[in-house]
């Protein structure tokens, strides 16, 4: 909503910092690679032929292949879309149940309040990671059970945020208005308060996105969710990793300057928005 | 004739970390249709939680022990939650004291209107688009068709107040609490939007409580005026009458501490004291008796205190009447 009626400021935070500009260009190329990434590439990132297997980066293969004689750049192109999926499926799951049950907890406080924070608290305890594979472990080995378990871990972030965001808006002149208005607490909380909390919802999201990226490579590296053949960052990382000490070093690493730059673009992109969005910034 | 609210032995307790203070307590004043009447007191002596009270919109923390509001001869205290969200911006409404505090920062004002009027009634969007304008022209906003798309933070104070104005009678309600509407405006503004609110309410109908501590911008607008101390009601009559002929010290002290061209600053007085504690047990039945030059044995004898009659629709809650 703010982006539309504020086309000057995007432009503004564009040329106010060149960072931002880097940002929405990765972005974008990121985004294209997702979308495109199968009918981009040289080769199927699927077929293998040994007679080639182990090679270094040349100009037939860019990245060169791995220990099956794939072609590593099309894998780590291919790679994108799915790695980005699961990235944005579980950071808008905890995205929006997170916002609504800290904006319900925030708003309205009491028992419900004590009892849901004492369990964030408790969640937030455990080391991120370590819940996140023992949930997938718990239920069940498959990609659609990593976005579960990635969302699960990411929803103390948000259900926090979303509560202190709400608690001091709850009081606040235009909250008092609505009522006065005839507005119930529902339509209070939906149209005018959680709009009004969107911004920093997002920019945690963004940030969040990378951190979700990282997650679920790290969980198919241990060999849980996406499972080989299927291109993904993290697997190749996790088979690459065998063949470093006897020099193929590029097996390992071209998926992994692939998750670094998703995870710096996202991390950047953060920051973009905050310039973009934040209130404090507005006027 | 029914008078249009009726406020009843009102008292309310705020529960807080330090105890329980009784901010109001047995009041009761009445709001006759189409009347503007002026609430007149010190800070904290409970002018905006009895709007609030009306409203329904009391903070969490404080509650309703005793007494009855009534609207039209209906008790709102009975009415069920959702009646009453009906109730409030159709039938009665309310203006802050900080205009831009109370429009949501991300939306356009003329949203904001729209929204009141799509709540409380059921008219098409074209319809609701040109009640807006029209309630834009109303409060004679410069240019409204542009200004109904304007993110609140690009008008002025005065503008945002008016945008408020509009907001509370755009149902044209028969009650509308004015709580300190122009304490945060400049002092030309003032006197625009009191006139504003004045006009308005004539012209609609609408009876007004102008919540104020300035005596005198309510003796400028007001048909009668409630005088209120430490959530006691102290006095309640006609304007001129009781400019004329203060019978509470309260009262009487109040209009000598009004600035006026004619006297030096000198002859100005101030009211001794400051508002009792009320968190107190203690508290004598009149509350401004620790601050009272005619205080009387009697005056701390127990049982409430009422107002009495002391002249036509002359009310004053004191046991020492020269």
């Amino acid at each position: 909503m703010t982006a539309r009626a504020q086309p000057g400021r995007i432009r503004r935070a564009l040329r106010g910092n060149p960072l931002n500009l880097i940002a929405l260009g990765l972005l974008g190329l990121i985004c294209v690679i997702a979308v495109l990434g199968p009918s981009l590439v040289p080769h199927d990132p699927l077929a293998t032929d040994t007679a080639v297997a182990l090679q270094p980066p040349s100009a037939q293969h860019w990245f060169g292949t791995d220990q099956l004689g794939r072609d590593l750049f099309s894998r780590v192109v291919v790679a994108t879309r799915l790695d980005l999926l699961i990235a944005l499926g579980a950071v808008a799951l905890s995205m929006v149940a997170g916002s609504v049950l800290g904006a319900i907890i925030g708003y309205w406080g009491g028992v419900l309040d004590a009892v849901v924070s004492r369990l964030v608290d408790v969640l937030m305890a455990f080391p991120l990671f370590v819940l996140a594979m023992a949930l997938v472990a718990a239920l069940g080995n498959s990609v659609i059970n990593v976005v579960y378990a990635t969302a699960i871990v990411n929803l103390p972030f948000y259900i926090r945020l979303a509560r202190s965001e709400i608690r001091p808006r709850r009081a606040l002149g235009y909250a008092e208005a609505a009522r006065a208005g005839g507005s119930g607490n529902w339509r209070i909380l939906s149209r005018h308060l959680i709009p009004n909390i969107a911004a920093p919802l997002v920019i945690q999201g963004s940030v969040n996105l990378g951190w979700a990226v990282l997650n679920a490579a790290g969980l198919s590296f241990l060999g849980l969710g996406v499972r080989p053949p299927t291109p993904e960052w993290g697997i190749m990382v996790a088979e690459g990793a065998r063949f470093i000490a006897s020099g193929q070093w590029w097996i390992v690493t071209f998926p992994g300057l692939a998750l670094m730059l998703a995870v710096f673009t996202f991390n950047l992109l953060g920051d973009a928005l905050r310039d973009i969005l934040d209130p404090r910034l507005r006027t | 004739m029914t008078p249009l609210l009726s406020i009843r032995g009102l008292s309310v307790d705020f529960e807080t970390r330090h105890g329980t203070v009784h901010v109001l307590d047995h009041l009761s004043f009445d709001i006759a249709p189409g009347e503007i009447v002026g609430i007149i007191g010190e800070s904290g002596s409970g002018k905006s939680v009895t709007a609030c009270s009306v409203m329904g919109i009391l903070d969490r923390a404080g509650r309703i022990t005793r007494g009855d509001i009534l609207f039209q001869g209906e008790s709102l205290l009975a009415m069920g939650r959702r009646a009453r969200d009906g109730w409030r911006g159709r039938d009665a409404s309310i203006i802050f004291q900080n205009p831009r505090a109370a429009l949501n920062p991300i939306r356009t004002v003329g949203d904001q209107i729209a929204d009141v009027i799509a709540r409380h009634t059921s008219l098409s969007r074209s319809r609701i688009r040109r009640r807006v304008q029209q309630s834009l022209r109303d409060v004679r906003v410069p240019d409204p068709e542009r200004r109904a798309g304007a993110y609140p933070f690009q008008l002025s104070g005065g503008l945002c107040q008016r945008i408020g104005i509009a907001m509370a009678l755009a149902c044209t309600p028969r009650l509308l609490i004015a709580d300190e509407p122009t304490s945060g405006l400049d002092v030309t503004t003032q006197a625009v939007i009191m006139d504003l609110i004045r006009d308005l309410a004539r012209e609609n109908g609408t009876a007004v409580a102008l919540i104020t501590h300035d005596l005198a911008l309510a003796a400028g607008n007001c048909d009668r005026l409630v005088i209120m101390h430490a959530g006691h009601v102290v006095e309640i009559a006609p304007t001129a009458e009781i400019i004329a002929r203060p019978r509470h010290p309260y009262t009487a002290g109040l209009l000598r501490s009004v600035p006026s061209l004619a006297e030096s600053l000198d002859q100005l007085q101030a009211i001794e004291g400051s508002l009792p504690d009320l968190r107190r047990s203690d508290l004598p039945p009149c509350r401004f008796a620790e601050r009272c030059t005619r205080r009387l044995p009697q005056c701390d004898a127990p049982g409430p205190l009422v107002l009495t009659a002391c002249g036509p629709g002359h009310l004053v809650a004191c046991r020492n009447l020269p």
